[in-house]
C-alpha cells in the first residue's frame, strides 16, 4: 500500500509547522553569540528595535519571566537532575558559540532578518573548551551511573575485567566518530500562539506532541490541558525533535511579548548549533580470541561529548554487551563536558557509534585469525542474551547473514585485501551488524464510526517520515475488514489519545497494538449496540463482526444486518468512540531487532575516492506491516550510513569554538549519485513477545552497522584501516 | 540581508555606468553566488544592476575560435554542439560543477567571478583579509583542508572554486570586458590574481568593468581531453582539487601539444606550463605522465590539514592525462 499522505506531501498540500498562517502572525529571527564562553557585557538593540516593521527585540535584559525556568531542577520530589535544557534569555552567560542572545520579531520575515543583523553585542570572553581529544583526561562517569550502579551507563563487567590484555591473539585500537548533524529537510520550526493569557497552542516540529506539551506546560506553570501541541506533518527529524529546544521557548516568549502568534524557523546554519547532533565520540576497543575463532574477552570504552549544562548519554556500548558470546567483557562509558550545545540522539543513536568500533574490530580480528568475517561472527553467535542470560524473544540474524551474503556476492570476496580490481578502482566487500532493543511503550487510540461509514482513528503519535499514518491505516483496515480508503487515521495532536514520542524504533510496536485494540473494541461496541433487540448479534463474538457497505453484519450470519445509521442513532446520532490500551508484556525475554549490512565499495587507486557500488541491508525486524514504507526506512537508514561512513563531519575551529562547516557546501550528506540501489531483505517473522502484531522496529537498525560495513569494505579493497570517520579521499590517497 | 536598490538596464553602457558611478553597486547575473553572499552578510551591495536583459548570451563562431557571451548559461555552454565539438574540455569542466539546477541559472561571467568558499570568508565573525582587509587570515592556522598549495601569501590561502575557469585557463581563453574607459581584452591567465597583500581583489577587473564575452581559440584539443575532479561525494561538491588535461597525440603516440591546469590549489586557476613542456615530444605513457606530474608539483607547499594535496595532486594529474590519452 502506498503512503496515505504521499500525494499531500509531494503536491505541497501538507501543512508543516512554519506554514500556519494565523491572523496577525509575526516572524522571529534569532541572533547567535559569536563567542563560545563568557558573559554578555553589552547589547545594542536600538537600531534593530527601530528598524521598519520590528515589533520587539527580546534579550536576557528584557525577557519576561518564564516561571518554569526558576523551578526546573528544584522540585525536591523529583530525582536530582543532571542539568537541563538551556534557559533562553535567562542570564548573561554564554555556554556555546551561536547561543541565542536576542530574538527579533517583525511583521515580515525579511524585516526580522534584516533587523537581526543590526543587533550588536559585547562580551567578556572566557577560555572555552571545544576539543574532545584535549578534554579526555577530564571525562567523568555520568551522574546517573554514579547514583545508580545498575544504570545502563554504569561500568559493566562479566568474567574478568580487561581480560583481553592477557589474550594470546589480541588487538586494541581507538576509533573516533566526529560530530554529525541530523539535518532533516524541514528546518526546525514553531508557530506559537497564546490563545488566552493562560492557553498556549503551538504548531511545532516535534517527535512527541505530549512530551512537548509537558515541557512547555512546566515552563509556563500551566495545567497540561491548557497547552495544545500540533505536529500534523514533520519533514524528517532523525532525533533532533526528541528534545525541547531553546528556540521553541524563545518563540513562545516572543508570542507573549508581542501578543501575536509568532513563527520562528531556524536557518540551516543554526541547525548545526541549536538543536543537537550525534556527539563526537572517542572509543577504545580491545579484543582477544582463540586461534579457532572464539572471542575470549572484549573491553569497550567510550568518551562522548556533552554540553556543560546538560548530561546527554546514549547507549554507545549496549551492542557490545549482548552481540557476541564473550565470557569476559568490560564496558566503560564516560562523558566530556564541552562549551558547545547539547547533543541529542541521532538515528541509530549510540548503538550506531558503538557498532562502528565493535564491527570494525570484529573485522580486524577476523583478519588476524585469517577467517572470513562472517564465519568469525557465526563462531561467536549467541543463542541467548549473554548480558542477562534470558532467551531471545526471536532472533533470525543467521538468516539475514545468509540472505545478505548471497545478494551482495560475498563469495567473490577475497580474504587478502587489495586483491580485486576493476580498471582504476579497487573493489572490496565488508559487513557490519546492527541491533536495537524492540521497545514498546503504552499507547492509546480512539476509534469512531462516522455516519458516512468511515472509521476515524486518532492518536497523539507523530509521523516524522516512516509512514506511521500509512501503517496504522493498514492495521486498522486489516482489523476491521474495511478497505483502507474507509479508514482515516489522524495523528500529531496532543489532544488525541496518549502515545509516546516517536523515537527508538518503537512507534509501530506501541501504537500498532493500540490501534488494533481500539478497532476490536469498536467492533465489540457496535456489536453490543446491534445486540439491543437483535438476537444474532447478542450471541455473536466481536471477531465475527463485519463492517460492510453501511451495515453491520456477521461473518457467521450474513442475514444479520443493522444499518450504521441505526447504531449511531442509539448513541446520539454522532459517533461511537472507544479508547483502548493494551496490557503490558512480560519481561522474560530479551527483545531485539537485528540487522546486517553488506557493502561492496570501489576505491580509486589514485585519487582515494570511495563509491559504494552495492549495499544490501537485511533485517530481522519482526512482522513487516507495509513492505513499501519499511523498505523505504531501510534504504533511508542505509543512505544515512553512507553519509556517516564517507562524508558527514561537522568541524569546529577550536580557537574560536565555532563551526567552520555551516552549510551543505561544507557539510556533505550523500547525493543520489552516492547511493546505489539499496537492496533490502526482511526475514518477516513475527515476534509475538513484543506485541500481538509481531513487530520489532526498523528505524534504528537501518543505520546501525552500515558505517563499519563500508569501512570494512574499504579495508578489504585497499588494506587501509580507517578508524576515524568519515573516510574521505585524503585519508586513502 | 541589507536593503538594496534594483535596476535592470537593457543596454550594456547603461549597466556599466550604473556600476562605475556607484562603489556600492554590483552586477547581478544568475545570482547563485552573489545572493548567497548577501544573505550571509559577506557582501552588502546597496544597488544591484541586473544584467540579464543585456544581449550577451550568444555562443558564436568567429574567426579562429568561439565567442561565448558572458550571460550564456553554464548549461547552455555545456550542451552547445559547437562547444562540444571544438572545446569538449570546457563542456566537461562545466558539467563537473554544481548541479543541473544551478547550471541552469549560472552564467559564464558569474562563474569566473564566483568567490572563494573558504569558511572564514563566509563567517563574518571570523577574521578574513579577503572579506575584511586587515583582520587576518583565519585559515592560515585554522581548518585549511580545502586550501591552497600554490601561490598563496600569509594574507590569504584561499582557493578559487570554479571548475569552468580551470578549463578556460588551459584553453588560452581571452576575457572581453567593457568599462568606463571602453573595451579591452584580458588573457584568461591574467584575469584572476594571486592574493599577495591585497587578497580582497580576486581579479584584475577595474570598477565598473563588465565582462561581455570569453573567446576561445580553436586548437587541436578536440579528442584527448579530460577533466578530473576529486571530491568527497560523487556529485555536487566543490573540488578537493581538479585537473584539466588536453593532449594532441600523433600517430606514433607522441604528444605534439599539451595543456594542463589545476583547480582547488591556488587563488586562481593554476596553469601548469612547465609540466606541459615536460609532456611535449614524449610518448603518451604513464611514465611520461608521472614525470610531468612531478614537475607540476614543484614549489607546492602544504598547511596543517591539506598535506594530502601534495600526493593527491600528482595522482590526479596522472589520472587526468591517462584518461585524456585514452579518450
Ligand atoms: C550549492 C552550490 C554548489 C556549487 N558548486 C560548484 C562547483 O562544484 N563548481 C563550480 O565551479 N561552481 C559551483 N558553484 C558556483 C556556481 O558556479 C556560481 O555560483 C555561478 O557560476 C555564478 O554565476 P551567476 O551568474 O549566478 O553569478 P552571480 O551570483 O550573479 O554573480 C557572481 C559575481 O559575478 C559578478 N558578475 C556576474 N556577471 C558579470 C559580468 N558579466 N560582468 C562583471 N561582473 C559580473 C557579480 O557582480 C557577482 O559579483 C556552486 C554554487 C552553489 C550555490
Amino acid at each position: 500500500m502506498s503512503r496515505v499522505d504521499g500525494r499531500l506531501k509531494v503536491t505541497g498540500a501538507a501543512t508543516y509547522s512554519a506554514e500556519y498562517k494565523l491572523p496577525g502572525l509575526a516572524y522571529a529571527v534569532l541572533v547567535g553569540s559569536t563567542i563560545a564562553k563568557g558573559r554578555i557585557t553589552g547589547l545594542d538593540t536600538k537600531a534593530a528595535a527601530g528598524a521598519p516593521g520590528v515589533l520587539a527585540v527580546v534579550t536576557h535584559l528584557n525577557s519576561p519571566k518564564v516561571p518554569g525556568f526558576d523551578t526546573v531542577g528544584k522540585d525536591p520530589s523529583q530525582p536530582a537532575t543532571v542539568g537541563g535544557p538551556l534557559k533562553i534569555f535567562h542570564d548573561d552567560k554564554i555556554r556555546f558559540n551561536d547561543q541565542p542572545i536576542a530574538l527579533v520579531v517583525a511583521d515580515t520575515l525579511e524585516r526580522a532578518r534584516y533587523a537581526a543583523g543590526l543587533v550588536k553585542a559585547q562580551y567578556a570572553q572566557e577560555q572555552h573548551q571545544t576539543n574532545l581529544e584535549a578534554n579526555k583526561p577530564r571525562a567523568f562517569l555520568p551522574t546517573s551511573a554514579q547514583k545508580n550502579p545498575k544504570s545502563p551507563m554504569a561500568d559493566y563487567q562479566r568474567g574478568q575485567a580487561d581480560a583481553y590484555r592477557s589474550g594470546a591473539i589480541k588487538l586494541e585500537n581507538e576509533y573516533v566518530i566526529p560530530t554529525e548533524v541530523h539535518h532533516p529537510m524541514e528546518l526546525q520550526a514553531i508557530t506559537a500562539h497564546w490563545e488566552a493569557p493562560d492557553r498556549l497552542t503551538i504548531y511545532d516540529k516535534t517527535q512527541g506532541t505530549l512530551a512537548t506539551r509537558r515541557d512547555f506546560a512546566k515552563e509556563w506553570n500551566l495545567p497540561e490541558a491548557n497547552v495544545k501541541v500540533i505536529a500534523t506533518f514533520v519533514g524528517g527529524a532523525f532525533g533532533n525533535a526528541l528534545h525541547s529546544w531553546p528556540h521553541e521557548s524563545a518563540a513562545i516568549i516572543a508570542a507573549k511579548v508581542v501578543n501575536r502568534p509568532v513563527q520562528l524557523m531556524l536557518t540551516r546554519e543554526q541547525m548545526f548549533t541549536m538543536v543537537g547532533y550525534r556527539p563526537h565520540t572517542w572509543q577504545k576497543l580491545g579484543m582477544s580470541a582463540t586461534a579457532d575463532g572464539k572471542i575470549t574477552a572484549i573491553t569497550h570504552e567510550s568518551i562522548g561529548q556533552t554540553s556543560t549544562y546538560e548530561e546527554f548519554t546514549e547507549s554507545t556500548l549496549a551492542q557490545t554487551r549482548m552481540m557476541y558470546q564473550s565470557p569476559n567483557l568490560t564496558t566503560r562509558y564516560r562523558l566530556a563536558a564541552l562549551d558547545i550545545g547539547s547533543p541529542i540522539w541521532m538515528r541509530g543513536p549510540g548503538e550506531a557509534t558503538g557498532a562502528f568500533a565493535l564491527e570494525s574490530a570484529m573485522d580486524e580480528m577476523a583478519y588476524l585469525l585469517k577467517l572470513d568475517p562472517m564465519e568469525f561472527r557465526l563462531r561467536n553467535y549467541t543463542d541467548q542474551d549473554p548480558e542477562n542470560g534470558k532467551p531471545w524473544s526471536t532472533k533470525f540474524l543467521k538468516e539475514c547473514y545468509q540472505a545478505g551474503a548471497e545478494r551482495v556476492g560475498w563469495s567473490k570476496r577475497k580474504l587478502e585485501p587489495g586483491a580485486l580490481r576493476d580498471g582504476d578502482w579497487l573493489v572490496g566487500y565488508g559487513m557490519g551488524v546492527g541491533t536495537f532493543g524492540a521497545h514498546r511503550g503504552g499507547a492509546h487510540a480512539s476509534a469512531q464510526l462516522l455516519p458516512g461509514g468511515t472509521v476515524l482513528l486518532q492518536c497523539a503519535t507523530t509521523d516524522i517520515g516512516p509512514g506511521t499514518g500509512t501503517a496504522m491505516t493498514q492495521i486498522a483496515a486489516d482489523t476491521l475488514g474495511l478497505p483502507p480508503q474507509n479508514i482515516r487515521f489522524e495523528l500529531g495532536h496532543s489532544d488525541y489519545p496518549q502515545a509516546g514520542t516517536q523515537g527508538g524504533s518503537s512507534t509501530v510496536n506501541s501504537v500498532g497494538p493500540a490501534v488494533q485494540e481500539a478497532c476490536l473494541a469498536l467492533k465489540d461496541k457496535l456489536r453490543q449496540l446491534a445486540a439491543t433487540g437483535n438476537a444474532a448479534f447478542a450471541a455473536a463474538k466481536k471477531e465475527d463482526v463485519v463492517l460492510a457497505d453501511g451495515y453491520l453484519t456477521l461473518s457467521t450470519n450474513a442475514a444479520a444486518r443493522v444499518p450504521y445509521a441505526d447504531l449511531l442513532k442509539q448513541v446520539g446520532g454522532t459517533a461511537v468512540v472507544v479508547e483502548a490500551k493494551p496490557g503490558s508484556e512480560g519481561q522474560a525475554y530479551s527483545m531485539y531487532s537485528f540487522s546486517v549490512h553488506f557493502a561492496e565499495v570501489r576505491v580509486h587507486v589514485l585519487t582515494g575516492e570511495v563509491r559504494v557500488s552495492k549495499l544490501v541491508s537485511c533485517a530481522d525486524a519482526g512482522t513487516i506491516i507495509n513492505q513499501k514504507t519499511a523498505a523505504n526506512q531501510m534504504k533511508g537508514g542505509a543512505v544515512g550510513g553512507i553519509g556517516m561512513a564517507l562524508m558527514e563531519h561537522a568541524i569546529i575551529d577550536d580557537r574560536y569554538g565555532r563551526y567552520v562547516t555551516k552549510d551543505f557546501a561544507d557539510y556533505h550528506v550523500p547525493v543520489h549519485a552516492d547511493a546505489p540501489a539499496v537492496e533490502v531483505f526482511f526475514v518477516n517473522q513475527p515476534d509475538y513477545h513484543v506485541n500481538a502484531l509481531g513487530t520489532k522496529g526498523i528505524g534504528e537498525i537501518a543505520t546501525i552497522g552500515v558505517a563499519p560495513a563500508i569501512a570494512n569494505a574499504v579495508f578489504n579493497a585497499t588494506g587501509k584501516r580507517v578508524r576515524e570517520l568519515p573516510i574521505t579521499p585524503d585519508k586513502l590517497v | 540581508m541589507n536593503p538594496f536598490q534594483y535596476v535592470r538596464p537593457t543596454k550594456p553602457q547603461a549597466a556599466i555606468d550604473a556600476v562605475a558611478k556607484d562603489p556600492n553597486a554590483k552586477f547581478i547575473a544568475g545570482g547563485t553566488n552573489l545572493v548567497d553572499l548577501m544573505k550571509r552578510g559577506v557582501m552588502t551591495p546597496q544597488k544591484l544592476v541586473d544584467i540579464n536583459r543585456l544581449p550577451l548570451a550568444q555562443i558564436e563562431r568567429q574567426a579562429g575560435g568561439l565567442r561565448i557571451g558572458a550571460l550564456a548559461l553554464n548549461s547552455a555552454v555545456a550542451d552547445d554542439p559547437q562547444v562540444r565539438a571544438r572545446q569538449p574540455l570546457l563542456a566537461l569542466a562545466l558539467n563537473a560543477g554544481a548541479s543541473p539546477q544551478l547550471r541552469n541559472m549560472a552564467t559564464v561571467g558569474g562563474n569566473m567571478l564566483q568567490r572563494t568558499r573558504c569558511a572564514y570568508f563566509y563567517d563574518t565573525s571570523m577574521p578574513c583579509n579577503k572579506r575584511a582587509p586587515g583582520t587576518g587570515c583565519g585559515a592560515l592556522e585554522g581548518v585549511n583542508r580545502m586550501h591552497a598549495i600554490f601561490g598563496f601569501s600569509d594574507k590569504c590561502i584561499a582557493v578559487h572554486p570554479s571548475d569552468m575557469s580551470v578549463a578556460l585557463v588551459a584553453l588560452d581563453a581571452t576575457v572581453q570586458v567593457s568599462g568606463p574607459k571602453g573595451p579591452r581584452s584580458i588573457p584568461f591567465a591574467d584575469f584572476h590574481r594571486l592574493p599577495g597583500d591585497t587578497p580582497e581583489k580576486d581579479t584584475n577587473l577595474e570598477p565598473g568593468e563588465l565582462i561581455t564575452a570569453v573567446d576561445i581559440p580553436d586548437g587541436p584539443f578536440t579528442k584527448h581531453v579530460h577533466y578530473q575532479k576529486v571530491r568527497e561525494r560523487a556529485s555536487y561538491a566543490f573540488a578537493l582539487l581538479s585537473v584539466a588535461a588536453a593532449l594532441d597525440i600523433d600517430g606514433t603516440n607522441t604528444i605534439k601539444a599539451a595543456r594542463l591546469a589545476m583547480g582547488g590549489v591556488a587563488h586562481k586557476p593554476w596553469r601548469l606550463a612547465a609540466a606541459e613542456q615536460a609532456l611535449v615530444g614524449k610518448p603518451a605513457t604513464e611514465e611520461t605522465f608521472r614525470q610531468a606530474a612531478a614537475v607540476a608539483m614543484q614549489g607546492a607547499k602544504a598547511f596543517k590539514y591539506n598535506a594530502y594535496k601534495l600526493k593527491m595532486g600528482p595522482n590526479a594529474i596522472v589520472q587526468a592525462l591517462k584518461t585524456a590519452a585514452a579518450a
